[in-house]
């Protein structure tokens, strides 16, 4: 889950992603040097830039395609949600919410009856996140699996073959501007992680603590939307595993961030892998006890005025998120069980 | 998964109607339940009424929009989801002969399709229900003969009052 302006100028300034693929103008760049190369050489250049021209246009060929694909489904098509099949796997999330992690999900009659609304939640539990299905079983049993509700998600989560199948048909969207924005307009319920892989895989100790890490793109979301932001509150999540270490520098000294997007390599010792790298394969969630709250309606311009100042907006809902936050972490008296 | 419980209340079935298509007095009385809002502006549970109810069970508040499809009244009321988990009810009144009301609560819910999930969700699901049931049902008890009390109490009154002046 990811904040959707944060995710979407991420893709810019590394020049890639999807929009790279589209366009195969970075794979030629990338190519260039070894055309040079292969120019060099006077006897082999004609052969070298046929060689060299051929391997492109497949490159071109099979990069397109699969660009093609995985556009298709960064691109939301909000018709993947599939009401049926979500109310049928109800039971099974049930049990999952209510016999391993004990959920409770309080105050979700603060959420606007009707209409579109920006639900904006902190985040927790590494790659395997159970406080989001947790809310995505409450919020359907509690407005009914007929008001649509979707949920934005890192690109990677919605792409991959199988899962990224599922999530889609539960309402899960890629992170982009764009997705969120058409979400809105079509009168959903929209849930967004502002804090996404930064705030998720940060250490367990901070298990307690809001950490959009300066992601303010929800608020210009909301005030371009003109819709109501509800903070969602839960805890538990950081407790599943134990979270050592983002590994941001060490994303960075390996250059992930510019080859892969990622800007974190956490590391955790989680069952049944032990010391986890990545946290690529997921892993299996200790059975921590999740408490979510669902805080009161937010009104950008009516309480913040016609032109809303995003600093101040951004203060005042962490910090009501930060407070709710101490007093959920206050009532548990012990890890795990809660 | 059907669930049945029963109680006797020390009233008669009248009285015990009344308070059972009262839409105002379920969450007085059903335990568990968070959501009970009857469409539009009836107060009296009647045949085709809508209610958007929840009840809390385990990590959810699960129930949706009912409507009652069977009233005889001072017998029988029936209710049927229309949208949300798949569930019937029904309440069956009958006088016992000594003034007395048996009373009937039957309750069956599941969601189609879930497969052996959905299966095992119901049973576990079934004692946490079961007892939400007989908890209502000893409250409706308490609050029907607490109602009987009260309203005999007040004729008295009224019997003595015109003797007293």
């Amino acid at each position: 889950m990811a904040d959707p302006a944060t995710v979407a100028d991420r893709a810019r300034s590394n020049g890639g992603g999807a929009a790279e693929l589209n366009g195969h103008g970075g794979l030629r760049r990338r190519l260039a040097p070894l055309a040079a190369v292969a120019g060099a050489g006077r006897p082999f250049a004609r052969v070298g830039r046929r060689l060299l021209a051929a391997a492109q246009d497949a490159a071109t060929e099979v990069t397109g395609a699969a660009a093609s694909r995985v556009g298709q489904r960064l691109r939301a098509d909000l018709d993947d949600r599939d009401p049926d099949w979500l109310r049928e796997r109800l039971p099974l999330l049930w049990l999952l919410a209510t016999i391993w992690f004990r959920g409770e999900v309080r105050n979700l009659g603060n959420i606007p009856e009707k209409g579109a609304v920006l639900l904006v939640g902190n985040h927790s539990g590494g790659n395997v996140t159970p406080d989001t299905f947790i809310f995505t079983l409450a919020f359907s049993t509690y407005f009914g699996i007929e008001r649509k509700f979707h949920q934005l998600a890192h690109n990677l989560v919605v792409t991959l073959p199988v899962s990224g199948a599922l999530v889609r048909r539960g309402g899960t969207v890629a992170a982009s501007h764009e997705n969120a924005r058409r979400a809105l307009e079509a009168g959903a319920a929209l849930l967004v992680y502002p804090g996404g892989d930064w705030e998720v895989h940060r250490p367990t100790w901070e298990s307690a603590k809001v950490d959009f890490g300066g992601r303010r793109g929800f608020i210009r979301l909301a005030l371009d939307q003109d819709v109501p932001i509800v903070p969602v509150v839960s805890i538990g999540g950081q407790e599943t595993a134990l979270f050592l270490s983002r590994g941001d520098r060490l994303a960075r000294a390996l250059r992930l961030d510019r080859l892969l997007r990622l800007k974190v390599l956490p590391v955790s010792v989680v069952v049944p892998w032990g010391l986890n790298v990545g946290d690529f394969l997921g892993h299996v969630p200790l059975p921590a006890k999740i408490t979510t709250e669902v805080l009161p309606p937010i009104d950008l311009r009516e309480q913040f005025g016609a032109e809303p100042d995003p600093d101040e907006v951004y203060e005042t809902i962490t910090e009501q998120m930060q407070e709710t936050l101490d007093a959920l972490d206050a009532e548990r008296r012990f890890p795990l069980i809660g | 998964m059907r669930l049945n419980e029963s109680v006797t209340i020390s009233a008669p079935p009248e009285l015990v109607w009344d308070q059972i298509t009262d839409a105002s007095s379920y969450l007085h009385f059903m335990s568990g339940v968070t959501r009970w809002e009857v469409e539009g502006s009836e107060r009296r549970l009647d045949l085709g009424s809508r209610v958007r109810m929840l009840i809390r069970v385990g990590s959810a508040e699960v129930g949706g929009l009912i409507e009652i499809v069977e009233c005889q009244p001072e017998r029988e009321l029936a209710w049927s989801s229309v949208m949300g988990v798949d569930q019937r009810g029904r309440w069956r009144l009958r006088e016992t002969g000594d003034g007395r009301t048996r009373v009937e609560l039957r309750f069956a819910y599941g969601v189609a399709g879930s497969g052996i999930p959905g299966w095992i969700a119901e049973l576990v699901a079934s004692p946490s229900l079961g007892s939400s049931l007989r908890k209502s049902l000893h409250q409706l008890k308490r609050q029907v003969e607490h109602e009987r009390l009260r309203t005999e109490a007040a004729r008295r009154r009224a019997e003595r009052e015109p003797a007293e002046i």
